[in-house]
């Protein structure tokens, strides 16, 4: 069993803290996403497990055992890091039997492992050369291939696409996708993109600032985030937020398109009506929220409930985004298909939501975490 | 596979394969009592190797400031108690360190200042200059290093007394004031320099010199300092050129010669001739604490790529 | 088709004024250069390649021991018999076991203590600036020092039990690594700063790397950080072969001219020196010296040349 448990886990260096009170369990057989940008504590975290670094406080265990106090090579872990690590005065043959050799298989065994690994990895041609002569893709493979052979409990992968160009990378993700379900070894993989994150994690560890934001599968990230920073972190463009206030339209001092009774998100020029589902869940909170809307959740229509002008028309060739910007100066991505009439730059639009209720995030606007539970 | 809404936080602990979820309790640091011994066991390591490199130097200050008899004492003394401080101005005045001091300070920066300025006029032709013949001569200048001392200073010896500079601050210099090491770690220095800085100076109508002191030499300050320092301990601390361009009814002894005569082999001569040593060796830790970066990038000039 | 493109200004050919300007302006360039060069050039000329050939000419003149008589020309006659008598190949046994005391001892130690500094823990500055300050020694304050430490009267080495007959520089035994080991102190500093400087470019992630590949410390130090360090190790190895074939001080402080040979510390540069100095004897000074230069090129390029293939370029 190849469970990975954080329980409490924090990382202290002298005066900033680095992870955070962290606890995240990844099942075995898992490909867990840590997500988030620099400096979120994501490596810090992958390198505690690794021990590479020690623990300020907490317990992290790998099985059914806790390791805190257990030597990295003792925790039968491998780990592909961001430059590839990989020994430059070894060939690529040598650079990949070397953890066999530490754990002292014989040498029969060993060349039987290298040649299953290298094989797996494409890397038949490349035993004899050196680093050096390889190109950063196939660099990667042998970073890769070094880390299953020795067939480990756990993969920790830190950023190893990073290095790569663009569509070395596309190719190479789906690559580590593959070997992962078909070895089925439990794996953390920090990255900052949150493509990469999407199309490879059965589960993403969002973070920040050394805290734990949200740990869910893809799909539920993206439809139901936990608070605002998640809320905008996924997407490409990421959420709409909008800060507005909670009210009941029908009052006087409020222009309506519901009728009486209807809770709205008001802010200058703009009176969002929520369906009642959302209004239901929600109400009783602010006056202050933060509302989410997703890009594709929006359309510009006469009916639409926000006014805002046009600021930038970015043509993307499949779609479009349209930059726009409210009275209140908050900028808002509509996404319109190709097809689409497209607005000029400076023009007067109305902004329409769609009827859905999972279109609607709400968002309390002191402390960003999701209003009426999920 | 974990399907279940999102989670935040601590309840996200809850493995969703059905392991028993961890405790959220709060749990001690937890200290690895195998990593904290082994980093006792550098830091006995790193100081007991400390205290041997530095032993003959805390002892030498020791022992410069007892009396003979205490020199003899067993166990030997280990911290002095009735420090003589006079051993140190016996050593400055009939031990006659101050005069060597003097000779020292006045040939080390003779020879500095030279090294400094004859480097810095070549590097600046090699580096910024066209001119035909610029890569022999530029050799020519790298060959020098590879002609030892033990080739040279016999005929040097020989210039030096023919030329009347035998026992002279010139004999004692000038043979050193040039050098290849330092022609080229300013050349390497110069080079660094972005084309575009000297084209824009040349717009402003900068002439070669105003851009050698304006420019070139500012900018190129680290490696000046480096090779400032390089050239300085080369200097003091220099022992066969001295000891043989020197001698006579008034010999112009340096601090190293002077040393070697204040040196018997009396015991009760021994804590003035160690003050001697002191004399000669403390101010250089001083600058070592201060031009550390610098000595230490001279010193690996050709170790590191 | 008439194609579509911008007037092009046909290139002007250089008129000959300005190509006249431009070949008196890199004359002037020139000129600033070789004015520049000069006083480095003199110097050199003077001071390093007029010595290092009128070296080859003193070779060929015999001086008579009788002082006052002047040296007579017997050409290559001399160098036979002064590279065959005793005194040279003494020396010269003195001067190698002299440096296969000195190189490996000093490098290694200097290696060991980098690795032992390299350390992320605090005060590590503090041990670094310690293990490098010998580096600003001169040989005339190290022989001062270890010359004390040594001395039979005075109390420090009986007080350790060490209390040898005769006292360590008077023993024909004991001279040679008393002096070797006044050289080892005071190269460690220098010995040191370069291989720490050598540490600098082993990447930290790589030791990590083969930490989790299951590495323990000493198997990283042999396999990794080592091979790693190989070009380092070697500019210092021969760095340090050159220095103490050159090395004499201490000899010449502590132990003299008169007794040197006795203790079997007449290292060949000394003996060149005194060859000069006390008998005035150049020619034999010369073929000496010009012998050292040649053996300490020669070996400079055997290590260049077998020592080099083992090293391990990252690139």
């Amino acid at each position: 069993m190849a469970q990975v448990s954080f329980d409490g886990v924090t990382k202290r260096f002298g005066e900033t803290t680095a992870v955070d009170d962290l606890t995240l369990s990844v099942p075995d057989g898992e490909l867990l996403v840590l997500l988030g940008s620099s400096g979120c504590g994501k490596t810090t975290a992958l390198r505690l497990v690794a021990g590479l670094e020690e623990l300020s406080d907490g317990t992290v265990s790998i099985g059914d055992r806790v390791v805190n106090d257990i030597d990295p090579k003792d925790r039968d872990v491998a780990m592909v890091f961001q430059s590839y690590a990989l020994y430059p005065h070894l060939s690529v043959g040598k650079n990949i039997e070397f953890p066999l050799r530490q754990r002292g298989v014989d040498k029969e065994e060993r060349a039987a492992k290298v040649k299953r690994a290298a094989e797996t990895l494409g890397l038949g041609e490349l035993l004899g050369r050196k680093p050096a002569q390889l190109s950063g893709g196939q660099r990667q493979r042998v970073a890769l291939a070094r880390a299953i052979v020795r067939e480990p409990l756990v993969f920790l992968m830190d950023e190893p696409l990073s290095n790569l160009d663009a569509a070395l990378r596309v190719q190479t993700r789906a690559d580590i996708v593959e070997l992962q379900s078909r070895l089925r070894t439990t794996t953390l993989y920090v990255t900052h993109d949150q493509v990469e994150a999407m199309t490879m994690g059965h589960r993403i560890a969002v973070m920040s600032n050394g805290k734990l934001q949200q740990v869910a599968t893809p799909e539920d990230l993206y439809a139901r985030p936990s608070n605002a920073f998640v809320a905008h972190f996924l997407g490409s463009p990421g959420m709409n937020l909008v800060e507005g206030m909670l009210v009941e339209s029908g009052t006087a001092d409020v222009e309506g398109a519901g009728g009486r009774g209807t809770l709205c998100v008001a802010f200058a020029g703009a009176s969002v009506p929520l369906p009642a589902p959302v209004a239901d869940r929600v109400r009783g909170s602010g006056p202050d929220v933060v509302l989410g809307m997703r890009p594709e959740s929006l359309r510009l229509s006469p009916d639409g409930s926000i006014a805002a002008t046009v600021v930038i028309v970015e043509l993307l060739g499949a779609e479009t985004h349209v930059i726009c910007s409210t009275e209140t100066g908050a900028r808002v991505i509509v996404r319109q298909s190709a097809g689409a009439a497209k607005p000029g730059i400076g023009e007067a639009v109305r902004i329409e939501v769609d009827d859905d209720p999972r279109a609607y995030h709400l968002f309390d606007s002191s402390t960003g975490e999701r209003l009426g539970g999920s | 596979m974990p399907a279940d809404a999102s989670t935040t936080g601590a309840a996200a602990a809850a493995a969703p394969n059905g392991a028993p979820a961890a405790a959220p309790a709060r749990h001690r640091p937890r200290r690895r009592p195998r990593r904290r011994l082994r980093t006792i066991g550098s830091y006995t390591l790193l100081t007991a190797a400390a205290v041997v490199v530095v032993f003959p130097i805390y002892i030498t200050i020791v022992n410069s400031l007892l009396v003979p008899d205490q020199l003899v004492q067993q166990p030997p003394p280990l911290f002095p108690t009735d420090p003589q401080w006079h051993n140190y101005s016996a050593a400055w005045t009939s031990g006659q360190m101050s005069k060597y001091v003097a000779t020292s300070a006045i040939m080390t920066a003779i020879i500095v200042v030279g090294q400094l300025v004859t480097s810095i006029l070549a590097a600046y032709a090699f580096a910024f200059l066209r001119f035909p013949f610029k890569r022999t001569l530029f050799a020519i200048c790298l060959v020098t290093l590879m002609i030892p001392f033990e080739v040279t200073f016999i005929t040097n010896l020989d210039t030096i007394t023919s030329l009347h500079w035998f026992n002279s601050y010139a004999g004692l210099s000038i043979p050193f004031l040039a050098t290849g090491f330092g022609i080229f770690l300013l050349r390497q220095a110069f080079l660094q320099i972005p084309r575009d800085l000297q084209e824009a100076a040349q717009l402003d109508g900068y002439g070669h010199l105003r851009f050698m002191t304006r420019v070139a030499v500012p900018l190129a300050r680290p490696s000046l300092a480096a090779l400032a320092i390089f050239s300085f301990l080369g200097a003091w601390n220099q022992y066969l050129w001295p000891l043989i361009s020197t001698g006579g009814t008034t010999p112009l002894y340096t601090v190293q010669i002077g040393l070697k005569q204040l040196l018997g082999t009396e015991v009760s001569q021994i804590p003035v001739s160690l003050a001697g040593a002191v004399i000669a060796f403390v101010p250089l830790v001083i600058l070592l604490l201060i031009f550390q970066k610098q000595l230490v990038r001279s010193l690996t000039a050709g170790a590191v790529k | 088709m008439t194609a579509i493109s911008a007037p092009v200004e046909a290139a002007r050919e250089p008129k000959a004024r300005d190509r006249r300007g431009l070949r008196a302006r890199l004359r002037k360039e020139a000129a600033l250069a070789y004015l520049l060069l000069l006083p480095a050039l003199v110097l050199f000329g003077a001071f390093s390649f007029y010595p290092f050939l009128r070296n080859f000419k003193l070779m060929l003149y015999q001086t008579p021991p009788v002082p006052g008589l002047p040296a007579h020309y017997v050409g290559l006659h001399q160098i036979v018999p002064t590279l065959t008598s005793t005194q040279f190949t003494q020396s010269l046994v003195t001067t190698i076991v002299f440096v296969i005391l000195v190189v490996p001892i000093s490098l290694l130690l200097g290696l060991a203590l980098a690795v032992a500094a390299h350390r992320k823990l605090k005060g590590m500055a503090v041990y670094r600036v310690i293990f490098s300050s010998t580096v600003v020694s001169s040989v005339a304050v190290a022989s001062v020092v270890f010359g004390t430490l040594l001395n039979p009267v005075v109390g420090l080495l009986p007080w350790l039990g060490i209390n040898p007959t005769p006292p360590a520089l008077e023993s024909t035994t004991w001279a040679l690594p008393s002096v070797a080991l006044i050289t080892i102190w005071q190269f460690l500093g220098l010995s040191f700063i370069i291989m720490s400087a050598g540490l600098q470019s082993v990447p930290d992630e790589l030791l990590e790397a083969a930490r989790i590949d299951g590495a323990g410390s000493w198997t990283r130090f042999w396999r990794m950080t080592v091979p790693l360090l190989s070009p380092t190790i070697f500019f210092a190895v021969v760095v340090s072969t050159i220095y103490a074939f050159q090395a004499f001080g201490a000899v010449d402080i502590l132990i003299g001219p008169q007794n040197a040979v006795r203790l079997h510390t007449n290292v060949l540069i000394y003996n060149i020196l005194n060859t000069l100095q006390i008998e005035s004897n150049p020619g034999s000074a010369a073929i000496m010296a010009t012998a050292l230069f040649l053996i300490i090129l020669g070996l400079t390029l055997l290590q260049l040349r077998f020592l080099e293939r083992r090293v391990s370029y990252a690139r």
